[in-house]
């Protein structure tokens, strides 16, 4: 054990000499990570076989690479610390894909590592043979492959180090069988020689007093909080700012619970489902603090007619992403974390003993909360509401839950409908809006967090891509919790159909539902997995299926809510236009200012 | 659209092309030329890549390549700044009668001459993009059998260097 405790670099005599194999494992344990998802093959097995003897990494064995990956985003977005996952080469590598492009959108800190073909073999379409590298050039921060020995360590150690610091993202390290087999002397601390990586994190003081400055002029000013506030851990300093300055609030479909839901600044989440308060003040605003959001075009609508009044002060760890989208008057590179509180303080000391006047801001604000709340209307075909399940399971759990959602329109619902009020207790694909992520990322964030109760909101379409991982929460013990809102369709594309093409439902209906032929039978394949299944109909059955899930611990539960199909997500921005145009219900726009 | 010549500092690794030429085609931007070579830093490779783009994807483009971690620098070479390049091997049919007359035309552009067959010469050139294309415009009517052309070559005029700037922060 001690022999492998940090001897310092360059001493190589005394550095123990190891497999490449054997020193994955080891890279790994000291980098502290005590927890990986994946699915063992040919070109892999090497490490495979070290892992086995390791006490302090735990293996969960998935059923499909993909829910690997998602694995490690959940358990990543619930913790914020690195997401480990591991695949053999070719279609093991392959697999990953989806889920590594989903944390290169989201910016999740994740490391994949992947086994390759013996060096000489690569080029020579060998069996399973794929450019892993070449494949997710576009979709990792950085990729690394390995095909020494005595390059495992410092890889491994560069790709966390990579993964986990500036703007997260995912970074792949692909080694070669050989390189897993050869010996040499394993060296750790390894030298990181990144001479291309410097992360900006110390801001612009003159940019923070110029934003101080502006935020102490502004009449009607905006906090629009993004994922930032999440990946950065600044959900306190955040609270502390918005305290002193006395603006409202918006959290994007990434930031939800950044910024408390109970607190009456929250305005609840801006964009295409956002609420009609959320969206009408980003475009009434006459000043957008952007606090690590990225100005995504389902937040902005059609750009050029975003937020026109508004001046931009926008922060981000990330220097490409000011600009991109919307030129900012004050643009802040820098970590949220070490910005917020030089910001707080260069407001407080701008504005005095003044107080902010924002009350006719304010006045209207609040008039559009009360006449544009958050809602739905009961469906009419006698099924059950979506939207009223998820906010039951949202009470029944409580703020400490962890809430992980499929893609679609219980996405939306239950990014609406549940009060967040901590960061990290909403995961979701949000950049890649990839179908399928429920299950295995619940699974991932109960991994991480055990102690934690942890759905998955899922849809019936989301469901079939990926559920073979109740599999893994079975045999692993993660009772994980899955509400299946089975609309018996894929209800966020059907409902573009009612609106978008009058009705013309081609290709999604899935016959899982209400008065179809239910295949799958949600309830027997819960069975079937040794979970418990549960199938709710009626209203009086929703409060008991969800204490019962609650109170199950020994297995995961599946609930098959039958819900109505015909129900819709409102508000709505129809794409390609002006946020004004916000519809708070079909054919229901609310007045907006004319002249703003 | 203007034409922008970019110069990165890079790690010479596997890929690091790749990652530069993928991201320039990702993001939509077309090269016009692209060179590639060592520098006098073990390791350090340096690649001119000139654009055809305005200035706000520009600036864009340049903060990606700054993300990718083995590009170390990434400068945008002012014309007035900095000295450019193209070189260029031409392949022009000669006969009796057109031989002294091309000749003639290398002399004037200070180009040289590489090979020579009966009825054909190597015309090597070096110069900035102008004087190139000029040279290639009188040539023409011989009948241009063949080209290869580098991509253009700059750097920085003065005493500064890109990579000592580099290792000084
Ligand atoms: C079906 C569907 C519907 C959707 N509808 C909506 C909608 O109505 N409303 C909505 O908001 N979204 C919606 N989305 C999500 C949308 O696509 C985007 O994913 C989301 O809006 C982006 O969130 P963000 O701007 O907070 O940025 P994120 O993607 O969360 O990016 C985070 C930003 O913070 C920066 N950052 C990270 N760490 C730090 C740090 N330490 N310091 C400073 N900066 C940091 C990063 O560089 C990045 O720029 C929808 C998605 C789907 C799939
Ligand atoms: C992998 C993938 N394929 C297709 C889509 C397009 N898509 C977005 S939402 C959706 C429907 C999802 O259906 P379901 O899981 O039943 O959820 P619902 O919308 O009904 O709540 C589809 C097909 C996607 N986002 N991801």
């Amino acid at each position: 054990m001690s022999e492998d405790k940090l001897s310092p670099a360059g001493k190589k005599s005394s550095a123990p000499v190891m497999s490449g194999a054997e020193a994955v494992v080891r890279s790994l344990e000291l980098l502290g990570v005590t927890d990986v998802f994946g699915l063992p093959g040919g070109a892999i097995l090497p490490v495979y076989d070290p892992l086995m003897d390791s006490s302090k990494l735990r293996h969960i064995l998935v059923r499909h690479e993909q829910g690997a990956g998602h694995a490690a985003e959940g358990y990543a977005s619930a913790t914020g610390k690195v997401g480990v996952c591991i695949a053999t080469s070719g279609p093991g590598a392959t697999n990953l894909v989806t889920a590594i492009a989903d944390a290169y959108m989201d910016s999740v800190p994740m490391l994949a590592i992947t086994g390759q073909v013996f060096s000489h073999l690569m080029g020579t379409d060998a069996f399973q043979e794929a450019d892993i590298v070449g494949i997710t050039m576009p979709i990792t921060k950085h990729s690394i492959l390995v095909t020494d020995a005595a390059d495992v360590p410092g890889a491994l150690a560069a790709a966390y180090e990579i993964a986990s610091t500036g703007r997260p993202g995912p970074v792949l390290v692909d080694i070669t069988k050989d390189a897993q087999q050869n010996e040499a002397p394993f060296v750790w601390p390894p030298v990181i020689d990144l001479p291309g990586y410097r992360p900006v994190t110390k801001a612009h003081g003159k940019q923070i007093q110029a934003a101080a400055e502006l935020i102490a002029e502004s009449k009607k000013p905006v906090f629009y909080v993004g994922g930032g506030i999440v990946r950065g851990r600044a959900a306190a300093e955040l609270k502390t700012l918005v305290d002193k300055v006395g603006a409202p609030v918006v959290t994007t479909l990434m930031a939800r619970g950044a910024f408390p839901d109970s607190h009456p600044y929250n305005l609840g989440m801006p964009g295409m489902h956002g609420t009609v308060p959320a969206v009408l003040a980003l475009q009434e605003a006459d000043l957008l603090i952007t606090l690590g959001a990225r100005f995504d075009d389902r937040v902005t609508g059609k750009a050029a007619l975003f937020a026109p009044n508004a001046q931009v002060i926008h922060v981000d760890i990330d220097p490409a992403e000011i600009g991109k989208i919307r030129a900012a008057e004050v643009p802040i590179v820098g970590d949220l974390k070490d910005v917020l509180p030089e910001l707080t303080a260069a407001f407080a000391s701008e504005i005095g003993k003044k107080k902010l006047d924002i009350t006719a801001w304010w006045n209207r604000l609040n008039a559009l909360r009360e006449e544009y709340p958050l809602g739905y209307s009961e469906p009419t075909d006698g099924l059950l509401s979506p939207q009223a399940i998820i906010k039951r399971i949202g009470e029944l759990s409580g703020p400490e839950a962890i809430y992980a959602a499929g893609v679609g329109q219980h996405q939306m619902w239950a990014a609406q409908f549940i009060q967040y009020e901590r960061p990290n207790a909403w995961l979701n694909s949000g950049g890649a809006g990839t179908m399928g992520y429920s299950v295995p990322a619940a699974m991932g964030a109960k991994v991480a967090e055990p102690q934690r109760t942890v759905w998955a909101i899922d849809g019936d379409g989301c469901f079939q891509m990926t559920n073979q991982e109740l599999a893994t929460c079975t045999i692993n013990n993660i009772p994980i919790k899955v509400a299946i809102i089975n609309n018996s369709s894929l209800g966020m594309v059907r409902q573009w159909q009612t609106l978008f093409y009058s009705g013309r439902y081609s290709n999604t209906d899935l016959n899982t539902g209400h008065d179809t032929v239910r295949i799958p039978d949600f309830v027997k394949l819960a069975d079937a997995y040794g979970a418990l299944g549960i199938r709710v109909t009626r209203e009086d059955e929703i409060d008991a299926a969800i204490k019962l899930a609650l109170e199950t611990n020994d297995r995961p539960v599946v609930i098959d809510f039958v819900v109505s199909a015909d129900a819709m997500v409102w508000p709505m921005v129809p794409q390609g236009v002006s946020n004004s145009y916000v519809q708070y219900a079909r054919d229901h726009a609310p007045s907006w200012d004319e002249e703003e | 659209m203007s034409r922008h010549v970019l110069s990165l500092l890079v790690e010479d690794r596997p890929g690091t092309l790749t990652r530069v030429a993928g991201l320039f085609a990702r993001r939509g931007f077309n090269i016009e030329s692209l060179a590639v070579g060592h520098t006098e830093v073990d390791g350090l490779s340096r690649i001119t890549a000139v654009v055809d783009v305005e200035d706000l994807p520009l600036e864009q483009v340049t903060k990606q390549l700054n993300k990718l971690v083995n590009v170390i620098k990434v400068v945008e070479l002012d014309p007035s700044q900095s000295v450019q390049r193209d070189h260029l091997l031409i392949k022009v049919r000669v006969d009796r009668t057109t031989r002294s007359e091309v000749l003639e035309a290398v002399t004037l552009f200070r180009a040289s001459v590489v090979d020579v067959a009966p009825d054909s010469l190597v015309i090597e050139v070096t110069g900035d993009t102008g004087k190139t294309e000029a040279l290639i415009k009188l040539l023409e009517p011989y009948g241009i059998k063949e080209m290869a052309q580098s991509g253009l070559l700059a750097i920085g005029r003065g005493g500064k260097s890109i990579t000592e700037r580099v290792f000084k922060n």
